[in-house]
């Protein structure tokens, strides 16, 4: 049994990956939730986030916090187009038109991204890249502690957005009841496209947050897409506080799954939990049975 | 204030409403009366912008609304009640009523809200609970409440005593006679004859897809047709 002095820092560390784990996956179920949709390219518009981080930063020398300011409003603009223009359009009604529409769309932007980028693997150099912060005796990347605080309030916001706003209140009613919606005046297109928008700008906030402590290639979205949808299911299909502590307990399993089995058997516990909750709690930890 | 003639329409090639004709003044209550399948709530989706019309016009208040979206038709004051009460079931109380002034009132919402519940107190009682967890009735109290929140100039309510207890539909129509009193001008779809005469200005009675009988509830009360059709008297 390792000592407290290994896993105290493990522990940290994974709280910090899961919140950002929490962030994609809380895209991920808000689109669930409301157009009743898996977004298949979830993880390639996380993708296109990170190249935006990467290119404002080689390029034009943002900083990757200071692009908090562009892309996430960028990917928002990108995600109601695409939903507007594309997916809604594309759809007519049907569940199974949807999915292969964004799965051919991940395909899409995956092979686009490879073309611009080639396969190569890019990171970017922060002045803080390696800077630590000691808490509780682990020292943890500065850029980590600052990712999960800024999940932390990213997913904050848009709890009170969802709670507290017109837009939020019109979401939620869309979500569940489509003709009562029109009668009180909503524009589904319009509402639908805005929780498009929102869960891919969400994508951008954990791109900026993801940078200065990862990397990108036209792949990088794989992996970070099936630990989503694993999050989503463990929390509850369309649950935010569910995607949120899913993501936190995720991003823990995998963290101590490192440290007693080695970091590439890694992510097994994750996948253990994910059989798990479908064979036992199909429902997930806040879901309500279907 | 409403102005309906020669309106068709229907669903793909089926034609539900072949020609209705009527007309409402401010602050009548209106009764479109029918059996099942005639079209009346189709007539009453067309009116909202929820089932698009083939032909013919809608007047409301000078301007011609088939064919705007149900959101302008709700800009214009023009609110429609459906039937079986399509309330948020995963919100409270309180956000179905401030959604109902999603698009209008929105500057009096807080003072409607206050007003809703003075007419319906079971919705105080209930003001912090999921619309899904409420009885037929209350949710039918709730979705005329929500009605009520965009200060509407013509309600619409389709069906509002279906799948109510006797006693239950005797204060439903209560409560709409003190809707008219505030000044509001309704029209009321219903299959229930008797008691929509009592507190209606005028009726239409709707048979496949047309209006066959108007006038004022004394004197089609007398009408033979309607007695042996609706009221089951030789």
């Amino acid at each position: 049994m390792p000592d407290l002095a290994i896993i105290i820092p493990s522990v940290l560390n994974g709280l910090t990956t899961g919140a950002l784990y929490a962030l994609i996956a809380l895209g991920l179920t808000l689109i669930y939730g409301v157009l009743h949709i898996i977004n298949f390219a979830h993880g390639a518009l996380l993708m296109v986030g990170l190249y935006a981080v990467w290119f404002l930063n080689t390029r034009l020398g943002i900083d990757p916090y200071l692009a908090l300011l562009i892309v996430p409003p960028a990917m928002f603009a990108l995600g109601y187009g695409l939903q507007r223009g594309i997916i809604g359009r594309s759809s007519h009604g049907r569940d199974e038109n949807i999915l292969l529409v964004t799965l051919g769309l991940s395909i899409v932007i995956e092979n686009l991204a490879l073309f611009v980028f080639r396969s190569d693997t890019r990171i970017i150099d922060t002045p803080y890249s390696f800077e630590t912060v000691e808490f509780l005796g682990a020292f943890l990347p500065l850029p980590k502690v600052i990712a999960f605080f800024g999940a932390v309030v990213t997913a904050a916001a848009l709890w009170l957005l969802m709670a507290r706003t017109d837009l939020g209140r019109a979401i939620r009613a869309l979500a569940k009841e489509r003709k009562g919606a029109q009668l009180v005046g909503i524009d589904a297109d319009h509402v639908f496209a805005m929780s498009f928008g929102l869960g891919i700008a969400c994508l951008g906030v954990a791109a900026c947050l993801l940078l200065p402590s990862y990397y990108v290639t036209p792949q990088v979205g794989h992996g970070f897409v099936l630990i989503a949808f694993t999050i989503v299911v463990l929390g509850g299909m369309g649950s935010f506080v569910g995607a949120f502590l899913g993501g936190l307990i995720i991003g823990v399993v995998e963290a101590l799954g490192g440290l007693f089995l080695g970091e590439s058997l890694g992510q097994i516990g994750i996948f253990i939990i994910f059989i798990l909750v479908l064979m036992f709690r199909p429902q997930g930890l806040l879901g309500h049975k279907v | 204030m409403l102005e309906v003639r020669a309106l068709r329409a229907g669903y793909g090639a089926v034609e539900v409403l072949r020609g209705v004709d009527l007309d409402i003044a401010r602050g009548e209550i209106v009764a479109l009366l029918g059996s099942n399948g005639v079209g009346k709530t189709t007539f009453a989706g067309v009116l909202s912008g929820l089932v698009p019309a083939w032909s013919g016009t809608v007047m409301f208040n000078g301007s011609a609304i088939a064919g705007l979206g149900a959101g302008r038709i709700v800009d214009l004051g023009l609110i429609h009640v459906p039937e079986g009460r399509h309330v948020f079931p995963n919100l409270t109380v309180r956000e179905n009523l401030e959604l109902g002034a999603y698009r209008r009132a929105r500057a009096n919402r807080a003072r409607n809200i206050d007003h809703v519940v003075s007419v319906f107190p079971r919705l105080k009682e209930r003001f912090s609970q999921k619309a899904g967890t409420l009885s037929g009735g209350e949710q039918q109290m709730l979705a005329i409440g929500r009605g009520m929140m965009a200060e509407p100039e013509l309600l619409i309510l389709d069906e509002p005593s279906i799948g109510l207890s006797p006693l239950l539909v005797e204060e439903m129509f209560d409560l709409i006679g003190n809707l008219k009193r505030e000044g509001l001008t309704i029209l009321l779809v219903e299959q229930n004859v008797l008691q929509s005469m009592e507190i209606a200005d005028r009726a239409f009675v709707m048979e496949n897809g047309q209006i066959r009988l108007s006038g004022k509830p004394a004197d089609l009360m007398d009408d033979p047709d309607l007695q042996r059709a609706y009221l089951g008297l030789a």
